[in-house]
């Protein structure tokens, strides 16, 4: 657990980057720190490895004061990602992977066994060990970056807006790997975006910080979404907030209606309006339409792939978006080995909508009301 | 003198000069000329090293001081020769035996020396990725680390250039150490020209110029071994560095997340 306590950093000019910040990052939880340039979530993330010392209040890990720790000691035990990657170009990749081990004292063998687990930890190839950062795209040199950053397996990470720098393609798969391996690993994170769909997406809480470093809103996103603060949270987690919020709400039981299939390859036996292609193992494939065929059977060309696929047991936002997308307005619907299991309209997700629970406001905290509850032994 | 075929017949006489064993051995002969004009070199650029490298170092880690490197880009300006003479006249009558011509003809090779070094190392460090430096301090490198670590290494391609600059200019300066009464190849050039024998003379200017060529190889094979691969750009650079759209294409093609059956991205 993160702890700040009343964490103010004024610069020597005068200016005021953080003021008076108070809030836990719980363990095992990721906290994303959110909001427009000037509003000092950078800087409020260096003053935990005290890349930048706070002017008052202090900073906490795990119960520890991090000022009265050894600098350098404090920052090997904590994974650093940055933007850029930062990766150290006269070095290969295997080699950055294992910085820190070898700052630590690990031996030779040791730190390369754990730096080649890491590389394919991360999705990348393990031919790419021996390269250099140079040779790497964007998207590479970043994964590079995070294996870096766990290669002593810290318990706890700071990440300096690490995926603003790749397209948006690489930028989602980044983030989705990244969920992925929090998942398996559980680390304490603290993030941070101007981003607020990489903060919703990625946050276990979200933090939303003012210019001049002050707190506006410290939620889970789902409440955020639901009750922003302020005007300025309210601006600042944009349009879209409804839908958007449902990406948080699982799909209750939808009433599916069963679809009439045809298999890649085979006549369709109806002439239907739109006929959903599956493949023998009824995943789907897309839809056709029989009559535009003329009777012949169907054919990869005749596809049409602009549908989107949700799981039953997926989000609510997941369903509506496969109704809305799909071209005969029926929703498809796929169990977890992504066998067709339905199709569904979308008034009937929208009726589902309807029947939810938003989160409950807290009335006496509007800007802590939503955080992630602390477990009583950590606090 | 014949006209036409002179140069032949210069060029013909400096090479039997060359040629001549007798020209070679003794204390006067091209050997003890050439190790003497090594000495003066090597013990010119081992003293500018053990000033410059430090000094670049702290300026381009620290950035603070770096008025120092204007300034003695500056002194460059100072006529060697000229500084040379006033060296031997200030030092010269309080020092003893050989030290009175080298002492004074060392320091204006220093001071040839320093400026190239310097400038090469602060602006090697000075050009270090600001977040490469960023990241060595924030996976908790000591400051000592970051620049034995990070800078340093990083820095070698400037550092490098900045010694095969110096070199250069040192030996083929050293020469003029002759004309304060010292050895080194520059008295065959000096007393050459004293005594009227040109093929001597010429032996002298064409031998520093190898020696030259030569460092400089030297230097080039030094800087292909000590330089990583990895630092992009002239000597050791990586076989040509992939076009990042292209990689980043051939990534995301790779990594696509096939959705159920393979229509658009499942959303869950």
């Amino acid at each position: 657990m993160i702890r700040f306590d009343g964490v103010t950093k004024q610069f020597p000019d005068g200016t005021v980057a953080v003021d008076d910040l108070s809030l836990t990052a719980p363990t095992g939880k990721i906290t994303v720190l959110v909001g427009p340039s000037g509003c000092g979530k950078t800087t409020s993330l260096r003053m935990v490895n005290r890349m930048i010392e706070p002017t008052r209040g202090s900073i906490s890990l795990d119960g520890q004061d991090t000022g009265r720790m050894d600098q350098a000691e404090l920052r090997r035990g904590i994974g650093y990602v940055i933007q850029h990657a930062g990766l150290f170009p006269h070095r290969t990749v295997l080699d950055n992977i294992g910085t820190v081990p070898r700052l630590l004292g690990w031996d030779r063998t040791k730190t390369r066994d754990r730096s080649r687990e890491l590389l394919e930890r991360v999705g990348l190839d393990p031919h790419l060990g021996d390269r250099y950062p140079a040779q790497l795209s964007g998207g590479q040199q970043q994964r590079v970056g995070v294996a870096r950053a766990l290669a002593a397996d810290p318990p706890v990470m700071l990440m300096d807006e690490p995926f603003s720098a790749v397209d948006p393609i690489v930028r989602d798969q980044l983030q989705d790997e990244f969920l992925r391996l929090q998942d398996e690993l559980g680390k304490t994170i603290v993030f941070v975006t101007h981003d607020i769909d990489e903060a919703i997406k990625l946050g276990d809480q979200v933090a939303v910080l003012r210019v001049g470093g002050v707190l506006a809103q410290v939620a889970e996103p789902s409440y955020l979404l639901a009750h922003p603060a302020d005007d300025f949270v309210a601006d600042f987690v944009g349009r879209d907030r409804g839908y958007r919020a449902l990406q948080f709400q699982a799909t209750p039981r939808l009433p599916l209606r069963s679809e009439r299939t045809v298999v890649l390859g085979e006549r369709p036996d109806s002439d239907a309006g739109w006929l959903l292609v599956v493949d023998d193992d009824r995943h789907p494939l897309g839809w056709v339409e029989p009559r535009r065929i003329g009777g012949r059977a169907v054919e990869d060309a005749d596809l049409h792939r602009g549908g989107t696929v949700a799981r039953a047991d997926g989000t609510l936002r997941g369903a509506l978006d496969a109704a809305l997308s799909s071209p005969a307005r029926r929703g498809v619907v796929v169990d977890d080995s992504g066998a067709l299991v339905g199709t569904v309209l979308a008034h009937e997700v929208l009726s589902a909508i309807e029947d939810t629970d938003r989160p409950e406001r807290d009335e006496d905290d509007p800007v802590h009301g939503g955080a992630v509850a602390v477990a009583a032994d950590e606090a | 003198m014949a006209r036409g075929g002179g140069g032949a017949v210069v060029i013909g006489s400096l090479f039997s000069w060359i040629a001549d064993p007798a020209h070679w051995s003794g204390s006067d002969g091209i050997l003890n000329r050439l190790l003497e004009h090594l000495w003066y070199s090597v013990l010119a650029m081992v003293l500018a090293l053990v000033i410059a490298l430090p000094l670049g170092l702290y300026i381009g880690h620290t950035g603070r001081l770096r008025w120092l490197v204007t300034a003695t880009n500056a002194a460059r300006a100072v006529p060697t020769l000229g500084l040379l003479f006033a060296f031997a006249l200030w030092l010269g009558p309080s020092l003893r035996g050989d030290l009175a011509f080298l002492v004074p003809a060392t320091i204006v090779l220093v001071l040839l020396a320093v400026p190239p070094l310097l400038a090469g190392t602060y602006a090697g460090v000075e050009a270090v990725d600001p977040a490469a430096r960023d990241a060595a301090r924030g996976v908790g490198m000591t400051g000592w680390q970051v620049l034995r670590q990070v800078e340093l290494p990083c820095a070698l391609p400037l550092v490098m250039s900045g010694v095969r600059t110096a070199a250069l200019q040192v030996v083929a300066t050293a020469t003029i150490a002759a004309l304060i009464g010292l050895g080194g190849l520059g008295r065959l050039l000096v007393d050459g020209i004293a005594f009227g024998d040109y093929p001597q003379a010429a032996a002298g200017a064409l031998l520093v110029a190898v020696l030259a060529v030569l460092l400089e190889g030297l230097l080039a094979l030094l800087q292909r071994r000590l330089v990583s691969p990895g630092l992009g750009g002239g000597r050791g650079a990586v076989g040509g560095s992939r076009n990042d759209d292209d990689a980043a294409a051939a990534e995301a093609n790779a990594r696509m997340p096939v959705g159920p059956g393979g229509m658009a991205g499942g959303n869950s």
